[in-house]
Parts: C-alpha cells; sequence; structure tokens
C-alpha cells in the first residue's frame, strides 16, 4: 500500500523548470523531511503533488476527485490565514469540513477528533480564544491541530515549525513522529536540518527542482550532499542522546 | 445561534407589521390590518393590498437580497470591506434604468424600467465573468468588478450630460437615490424569481466560505470547488443586486453595515453569517422605510439618502471601535 506516488512531476514556469523530473513513492509510517535551500522549489512540489499547481508527470493525489483527496491528504500551506476573529475550536473543526456532507451537523466522531487533534498540540485552554489574536507561533500550532483534525492518513505541511519556540518545534516534530509511528505518514517541509534529522525517517533534499537525495537522514547529510546542495560545512554525528547536526560555516 | 435567529426573525415581523401599518393616509393600525385580511369594501383595502403590501415585501426582499450578497461578498474575499455594489452589478443595473428614463422607453410600459435595468445586470455579469475568467484568484474579481463599476458610472454620467430633457435629468437623480414609493405588486413578481434563484445560489456557498476562512489553497486541499463556488457567488449575487437595484434603485450600506454588525454575534462563522445577514439586512431596510414615511411624511424622502445618512456614521463608528480593539 502507498499514500501518494508521484513520477516525473516537473512544473515549469517562465520556461525555466521549478520542479524538475521528481519521482518518489509515499509508504505508511513515513515522517518525510521535505528539505532544500530558498527556492529548491520545496513549496511547488507540494502544491504539484496536491494537484493544486499544474504540473506534468503523475501524482496519485492530484488525479483523485478534490472530495476523495481532502479524505486522503490534510495540507497546511506555509501562509497562516485566518480571515476571520472566529474561537480555536471553530477553527481547528473547519478540519472536519471534507468529513461532513453538505449541511449535516457534526457528529460524535467528528468531536472526537478535533479534540485529540487539540489535545495532541496541548491547546486545550486555548479553545475558546479568538484564533486572531493568538501570537505567530500559537496560530502556526493552531493550524497543526486543523490539519490534524482532519484525520487523514497523509499529513503535508509546508514548513510548519517556522517561527515557532524550541520546546514547540521539538514537540510538533515529535507529534509528526507520533503520527508517523501510528502507522501514517506525514511529508514537511523544513530549514532546520537538525531536527530534520532527529525526528524525520527519510529526508527528500531538492536541488534547483531536481531530487538530489532521498533516503534515510544519514545518507542524505552527508558532508558532500550538505556542501554541494547547501554550500556550507556541517557538524554530524550518532551522539548518546540521537543524532546531532549542527551547519558550521557557509564554503560557496 | 437559535436565540440570535428567533430574535431577527421577530424583529422582521415587528417591523413588517410597522411597515404596513405606517404611511400617508392616517388609518388605525388594527383597521388597516383587518382591511390587508378581509375585502371591507373601502379604499382601506386597496390601499393595503396594492400599495403597501407590495412595499413591505420588496423591503424584505432586497434588504434580505442586499445583507445576502453582502454577507457573501465578504465571506469570499476574506474581507470586511466588500459590499455587493463591489462587482459592478449595482452600477450595471442602474445605467440600465437610466438610459430607460432618457429614451422614454420606462414611459411605454410600466416595468420597461426595472426590465431594462435587470438586462444591464445580465450583460455585466457576463462582461464579469469574461473579465475575471474561469480560473484566477479573488483578486481578479475585484478589478473586474471595479472596472465595470467605472465604465457604468462613466456612461451614467455620460447621459445625464447630454440629456437634453431637465426633466429626464432630474428623473434619473431622483430614481438614483433608491426608493421603494409607489411600488406594486408588478415589481415583486419581476424581482422575485431572480431574488430566489439568487438566495438559493448564496445559501449553498456557506460550506465553502467556512472553508476559506484558511485561504484558498487550504480550502481547495479540503475539496472545495473553488471554481464552482465563484461562479455561484457571482451569479447569485449579480441576480439578487440585480432584481434589488432594478426595482428599488442604489440602495448604499446594507449589505457593507449589516454584515459587519452581525458578525460578532454568531461568532464570525460565514456560514452563519449568511442567514443572520439576511435577516438583519431585511430588519433593516424595512426600518428605514419607515422613517422615511414617518420622518418627512409630506417630502418624498429617498430610502437610498435616509440610507447613507444612518448609514455612514455608523460605519464609522464600527471602524472606530475596531481601531481601538486592534490598537
Amino acid at each position: 500500500m502507498t499514500f501518494a506516488a508521484f513520477s516525473d512531476l516537473t512544473v515549469t514556469r517562465g520556461g525555466c523548470p521549478v520542479v524538475d523530473h521528481v519521482t518518489a513513492r509515499i509508504q505508511p509510517g513515513e515522517c518525510i523531511g521535505l528539505i532544500g535551500p530558498n527556492g529548491a522549489g520545496k513549496t511547488t512540489l507540494m502544491r504539484a503533488v496536491l494537484g493544486l499547481q499544474p504540473a506534468q508527470g503523475h501524482s496519485s493525489l492530484a488525479r483523485l476527485p478534490g472530495p476523495d483527496r481532502a479524505r486522503a491528504v490534510a495540507w497546511m500551506p506555509q501562509s497562516r490565514e485566518i480571515a476571520w476573529p472566529v474561537t480555536v475550536e471553530t477553527l481547528i473543526a473547519l478540519g472536519r469540513i471534507p468529513h461532513l456532507p453538505r449541511g449535516a451537523r457534526p457528529q460524535p466522531a467528528d468531536q472526537a477528533a478535533i479534540d485529540a487533534a487539540i489535545a495532541r498540540m496541548g491547546l486545550d485552554s486555548y479553545r475558546h480564544r479568538t484564533a486572531t489574536q493568538l501570537s505567530g507561533g500559537e496560530q502556526a500550532r493552531v493550524l497543526i491541530a486543523r490539519a490534524l483534525a482532519q484525520d487523514t492518513p497523509l499529513l503535508m505541511a509546508d514548513e510548519p515549525i517556522a517561527g515557532l519556540d524550541p520546546a514547540n518545534q521539538i514537540a510538533t516534530m515529535q507529534v509528526f513522529a507520533d503520527l508517523a509511528a501510528e502507522g501514517r505518514s506525514v511529508i514537511v517541509s523544513l530549514h532546520d536540518l537538525g531536527l530534520a534529522a532527529r525526528h524525520c525517517t527519510r529526508l527528500l533534499l531538492l536541488d534547483r527542482g531536481r531530487l538530489a537525495a532521498d533516503g534515510p537522514p544519514d545518507s542524505v547529510l552527508s558532508a558532500d550532499n550538505v556542501k554541494r546542495v547547501f554550500g556550507v560545512s556541517a557538524f554530524y554525528e550518532q551522539t548518546a542522546q540521537g543524532p546531532v547536526f549542527q551547519p558550521m560555516q557557509v564554503t560557496r | 445561534m437559535m436565540r440570535l435567529a428567533l430574535g431577527l426573525s421577530a424583529l422582521v415581523a415587528v417591523l413588517f407589521i410597522g411597515s404596513l401599518i405606517s404611511g400617508y393616509s392616517h388609518v388605525p393600525p388594527w383597521k388597516a390590518l383587518a382591511a390587508l385580511f378581509a375585502d371591507d369594501g373601502t379604499p382601506v383595502t386597496i390601499v393595503m393590498r396594492e400599495i403597501r403590501l407590495p412595499r413591505a415585501l420588496l423591503a424584505v426582499m432586497v434588504g434580505a437580497s442586499l445583507g445576502l450578497s453582502g454577507a457573501a461578498l465578504q465571506g469570499y474575499l476574506r474581507n470586511p470591506l466588500a459590499e455587493p455594489g463591489l462587482i459592478g452589478v449595482s452600477g450595471a443595473a442602474a445605467l440600465g434604468a437610466v438610459l430607460a428614463i432618457q429614451t422614454g422607453l420606462s414611459l411605454s410600459f410600466a416595468l420597461a424600467l426595472p426590465l431594462t435595468a435587470l438586462g444591464m445586470a445580465v450583460l455585466a455579469v457576463l462582461l464579469i465573468l469574461a473579465l475575471a475568467g474561469p480560473r484566477g484568484a479573488s483578486i481578479t474579481l475585484i478589478l473586474a468588478g471595479i472596472a465595470i463599476s467605472a465604465l457604468a458610472s462613466a456612461l451614467t454620467s455620460l447621459v445625464l450630460n447630454l440629456s437634453p430633457n431637465p426633466f429626464a435629468a432630474a428623473d434619473i437623480v431622483f430614481w438614483m437615490m433608491g426608493s421603494l414609493a409607489d411600488r406594486s405588486f408588478a415589481h415583486v413578481w419581476l424581482a422575485m424569481p431572480f431574488m430566489a434563484i439568487g438566495w438559493a445560489l448564496l445559501a449553498s456557498v456557506g460550506r465553502g466560505l467556512n472553508a476559506l476562512t484558511l485561504g484558498e489553497d487550504a480550502a481547495q486541499a479540503m475539496g472545495i470547488n473553488l471554481r464552482a463556488l465563484r461562479l455561484r457567488l457571482i451569479l447569485g449575487t449579480a441576480a439578487c443586486v440585480g432584481a434589488a437595484t432594478a426595482v428599488a434603485g442604489a440602495i448604499g450600506f446594507v449589505g457593507l453595515v449589516v454584515p459587519h454588525l452581525l458578525r460578532p454575534m454568531v461568532g464570525a462563522r460565514p456560514s452563519t453569517l449568511l442567514w443572520a445577514s439576511a435577516l438583519g439586512g431585511a430588519a433593516m431596510v424595512l426600518a428605514a422605510d419607515i422613517a422615511v414615511r414617518e420622518l418627512l411624511p409630506d417630502r418624498d424622502l429617498k430610502l437610498g439618502v435616509l440610507m447613507a445618512l444612518v448609514g455612514a456614521p455608523l460605519f464609522l463608528h464600527l471602524i472606530y471601535k475596531t481601531r481601538k480593539e486592534l490598537a
């Protein structure tokens, strides 16, 4: 069983390939970190996989009809939009839209999914706060909970931990790792290679639209790859407390 | 939510009765209402059935249409400053009415004016759909709306500018102020089918508007078909606003202020705001239409003028309050 498969996915913008023949399969139980420098095509690749962006090639998710896709994958975009001053609970409940027939009232199962998402992200004390009045980091956690409430096999999130404090960054990555351990899968784009090395089971390294490496963190984060793609040298070692990755110097 | 629904419905009902018993001819309220239900052979029955009842019905229909389309557009554009006039349909409908008055067509048969106005509204919708394209973000809809509004108002000014007939020009100016005076059941039946279609279309967008709280990308990923949503929204708003402008002229501020007023009371949920704004809009237009008859009974005070006079300060107050909350 695969949760998503895409092959030769290509997006061109102004004649220039932004995503260039990327192929991968997502199996259950994977916590996948999508890494690469700015402009490498991470967001475009994820949107193309979802079918939100016209692309050449094949993507199993993009071919699904909208409502079916919404039950197969949840998506947290990079722009953390909250348009109206609704309560945190109301906002998280929006994640149940794909499961509710038009005009239907939320069932106990829906409330259970909402409560589970709130509990996972530690937002219980925020339930009745107004979402637009929260800080940026708190809003990000609420939006992650919204995606969790969609209760899909696959979760895709675009830089969900950017702007979070260290404790919440680690806690959020741990939530993603837990989801993977439960048999779901997560694709998360991120710039913190240290967290990627510690929490992801697999990394996809993008370099100018091409998939430069795909595999477990210790093979993808080789000194050669890191130097070639990111232009930095790095300290990377397995320690008693798990892998430690720290970028050190700019090499280019 | 239940209490708000009951409260707003009760308010509309009370104002509807209030609208029925206010007017130029002074008849005791109980007698007027009795004459509405039982034909007592006096002119009172004719006044009630042929003048006041259609007027009160039109106030409800126009108010509900404007409130509903205002809430829908604000929800779609995720902007509390959007109003139904924004997509250019009311401007085009007004141009149609102006042309009907100027050419004398409006004198040829009773419904010539609202029919021309509706025709222009339909033309504006087709133009918007062509300009804004089948795909494309909400921003293209705003830009297309602004362009069409500007064109319609320029053409309206041109007609006024070149009008050789001062009476027609005065007629045009008065019509554009918006009013529900001297309307008949013919107007009700003309507007009703368009408004009913518009209400049905706009009632179906609630779920999509809720999802759009998270932005267009997230909404689409939640299975919302944004193209279908936008089409329903444009057609629904156009049917509502086009029909309202065709029978009542330009009545501003309802679609802007009512959703704004009610948003805190529905917890800002876009879907709940739809029906709440329909009821609220009906109440607001009914109240204003009672006021124009009671404040200056001898001087045909125009509904649109009163609405702007009340609406603008109310809006300023809302902005002031929002500013304080943001500070």
